[in-house]
Parts: structure tokens; sequence; C-alpha cells
């Protein structure tokens, strides 16, 4: 809830980046919404570990009789659909500053869908990363943003197409894009992730 | 487990990156002379296009030198040693700087040629995007005090960001693009041909060079680290050594 919060307050200040112009405000609704919700990520993926490392827990769900690769799609998926539901509750107010048109809302949810699957995948591997280092605010955004570039710029020109109109109809390829991400990182991930938390 | 053994610099290796950096400033001296001096001038672009004999071979090994970060790292997973965490610093640090000049040198062409400093062009950005994403990497270094976590967590890095580069490529390429198609030699006068051979063969025994000198320097940081603590009974460094004098005195006026 706490994240939603943040990501709507981000919403709220990008708006005043812009100033009181509806039409350049409906044109940057979708970019801002995936930074929104990119910001808000690394807050939800830092949380996911928070409770592990505090009593050491993660030592403990180690000692359990299940592989390192079942605790990494477990978080993810979680992760997932957090981020999902966050993504979901910054939709409102998105309408209410930006005045989109949500005329193609399914799949709009589709692509957020994809968008935080593919945030979800490297930002857990790098989270577990950053929970057992001191400097962990710094580093989880200096290592995730750069990787998930080709997320944010297929989710954002997906949802602005979805918003704005698609005449060529080229959401469907950027569709693909971001599933090729995720068929590529979420097995990828999930086999570095052993090698990440195992001592 | 190889990290068990503590590395061991080979003690000849700056000797042999210093004279493959020795090589390389003569073929750089050589083939920028013949770049500068002795090719054409190009037919649209005019002299500017001149920075391409330094360019184009940063550009191929800046790729190079990531690429055996990749392989440095993957081969660090499979079969843990130091030597091959020595060898991925110097692959990541060297491709660093290498991608970072690139950046540069596209810099200082494009203003001239399509007159903007920078563009969102798909190997400009993907250029870009690496340099970040290694830089994270080269941080993440700093930030992790267990040398076991730090190796095999840039070991992981390092994967997961090689992988992503054809995808920002891609991504980047739908998005916008402007960049020149790349040339082969056949779209190239052998005039021109020369000096760019010439280069490349010199900034690849340049990347060489520092490579194993850098990774020389890691080796030799990482036996130190690694190095169990000398066991004297007698206090060591000279703040100790005056620590003990003042409690011996302290003992003799009491």
């Amino acid at each position: 809830m706490a994240v939603v919060v943040f990501g709507a307050t981000a919403l709220l200040l990008l708006s005043f980046a812009v100033g009181p112009n509806a039409t350049a405000l409906r044109q940057l609704a979708g970019g801002f919404l995936w930074v929104a919700l990119l910001f808000s990520s690394t807050l939800a993926l830092a949380e996911s570990f928070r409770a592990e490392t505090e009593q050491k827990a993660l030592e403990g769900l180690l000692l359990l009789p299940t592989t390192p690769v079942a605790l990494f799609y477990a978080k993810a998926l979680a992760n997932w659909l957090q981020l999902l539901l966050v993504g979901m509750g910054l939709l409102p107010v998105l309408v209410i500053l930006y005045d989109p048109d949500l005329a193609r809302l399914p799949e709009i949810c589709g692509i957020l869908a994809l968008g935080s699957a593919g945030l979800s995948a490297p930002g857990t591997l790098y989270a577990g990363m950053a929970s057992q280092v001191r400097a962990q605010q710094v580093l989880l955004p200096l290592l995730l943003f750069p990787l998930v570039v080709p997320v944010l710029l297929a989710a954002v020109k997906a949802s602005s197409l979805l918003l704005l109109g698609d005449p060529m109809g080229q959401v469907g390829s950027w569709a693909l894009l971001l599933l090729t991400f995720n068929g590529i990182f979420w097995p990828l991930c999930g086999l570095l992730f052993g090698a990440v938390i195992e001592e | 487990m190889g990290l068990d053994l503590l590395p061991r610099p080979n003690p000849r290796g700056p000797r042999i990156g210093l004279a493959l950096i020795a090589i390389a400033v003569v073929l750089l001296a050589i083939g920028s002379y013949i770049g500068l001096f002795r090719a054409p001038p190009e037919h649209y672009m005019g002299e500017v296009q001149r920075i391409m004999y330094v360019h184009v071979p940063t550009a191929w090994n800046a790729m190079l030198a990531l690429t055996v970060a990749f392989v440095c790292a993957l081969v660090f997973l499979f079969k843990p040693s130091w030597k091959w965490d020595a060898r991925l610093e110097a692959a990541l640090e060297v491709g660093v700087i290498l991608a970072f000049l690139l950046c540069v040198q596209g810099s200082i062409w494009a203003k001239p040629t399509w007159g903007v400093w920078w563009d969102w062009d798909p190997r400009l950005t993907t250029t870009a995007v690496m340099l970040a994403a290694f830089l994270g990497i080269l941080a993440l270094r700093r930030f992790v005090e267990d040398p076991i976590k730090r190796a095999t967590w840039s070991a992981v890095g390092t994967i997961v960001a090689f992988a992503d580069v054809p995808i920002v490529y891609f991504s980047v390429r739908w998005w916008n693009s402007l960049h020149q198609t790349q040339s082969t030699p056949e779209t190239v006068d052998s005039a021109m041909v020369l000096p760019l051979r010439i280069n490349a063969f010199g900034v690849l025994f340049l990347m060489v060079g520092f490579l194993m000198l850098r990774s020389w320097l890691a080796q030799r940081r990482l036996a130190q680290e690694l190095a169990p603590p000398p066991e004297t009974s007698r206090p060591s460094t000279s703040e100790e050594r005056s620590l003990a004098s003042t409690l011996e005195l302290g003992g003799d006026a009491r």
C-alpha cells in the first residue's frame, strides 16, 4: 500500500514537470506511468528481502529441503504480483491527473503484467544481492535500472500506443519484445540465484 | 574448491603487458599517421571522418573486452578460482574505459556530422546503457567486502548484463534510428582500410596489455587481502608499539 502511495506521489510530481497542459499530459501519461512504477519497484523489491535478512531467516529458508531455484521463483512471482497490483493501483491516479483514454484497458493490463514481470525477475536477483550489503538503497537501482532499459522502452511504447491510438498496429511487436525479455531473464536469473544466496 | 588456493600472480605478467603496450603505441603511431596524413578525406564528411581510425577500433575492442569479461564470469561460476576473478575485474575495467572513450569519440564526431552531441541511435544508446550496466557491477565490487561474495556476484551480474546487450540493441533500434550502417572492407577504399586495420591491432594490443597488467594487480591485491594475518606475539604496527610502551610506562609509575 505504501508503495502505491509512493508511486502516486511520483505521478503527481511528474505532472508538475509538464505543467497544466492537458494535451502534453495526455501524451506523456504512458511514459510517466512506467517511470513511477519503476521507482516504486525498487521499494517493493528491497522490501521483499528485508524480513529475511533482519533475523537471518534467509539461512533458515536455505536449510529447508527445497532448492534456491524454488525460492527464487516464489520470491519473483510474489514480486510480480505485487508490482502488478501497484501498477493497477496507479491507473486511477493516472486517469485523474493525466486524463488518458482508457478504451483499451484489458490490453493495458496485459502490458502491465508483461512489464512488471520483466522488472521482477532481474529485480529479485539483484534485491537478493543488495539485501546483504550496507549500501542497499544505492546498489539496487544502480544495477537494475540499466538492465531493464528494454522493458521500460517496450512497455512505455506499448502503453503509449494503447492510450493514444495505434494506427500501424505496432503494439504486438512491443509485447513480443517484453515476452522475449521475460523468456530470457526468468530462466537465467533463476539459474544464477543459487550462486547469489549460497555461501 | 579453487578458492582455497591463494592467487599467485605471474611475476612475468607486467613485463609481457608492458611489452604489448609498447607494440601498441608503435602500431597506433603508424596507423594514425597513415590515417591522418596519407589516407584520402571522405567524400561527404571530409576530414571529420578520420576519427573513424580510432573510433571503430575502440568499438571493436570495447565489445571484445566485455566479451572477455563474460567468458571470465562463466569460467568463474563453473570452476571458481581467484585467477578468473582477477581477470574478470581487469576485463570489466578495461571494457568500461573503452566504452566510455567510445561515447566520447562518438560525441566528438556527431557534433560536426549530425549537428548534435548525442542522439538516441541504437548503437550509441546501447553503448551508453552497457556502460551504465557494467559501471554498476564495478560499483558492486566496491560495496561487497567478502571476497567470495564479491567474486560470485560480479560474475552473476556480468552474465546478466551481457545477456541484456542484444535486447537493448534491438529495442532501441525499433525505437529510433540514425547511425551510419556498418561499412565492410568492400565499401571502403583500400587506402582507408590499411590504417583502420593497423589501428585495430594497435588498440587490441593496448587492450590485452592493460588487461594483463590490471589482472596481475588484481591478483596481488587479492593475495594481500586473503593472506592469513601474520602470527606474531610482538605488536606489529607503530601505533600498537607506542600504546604498549605507554602501558609499560604506566606500570612503572605505579
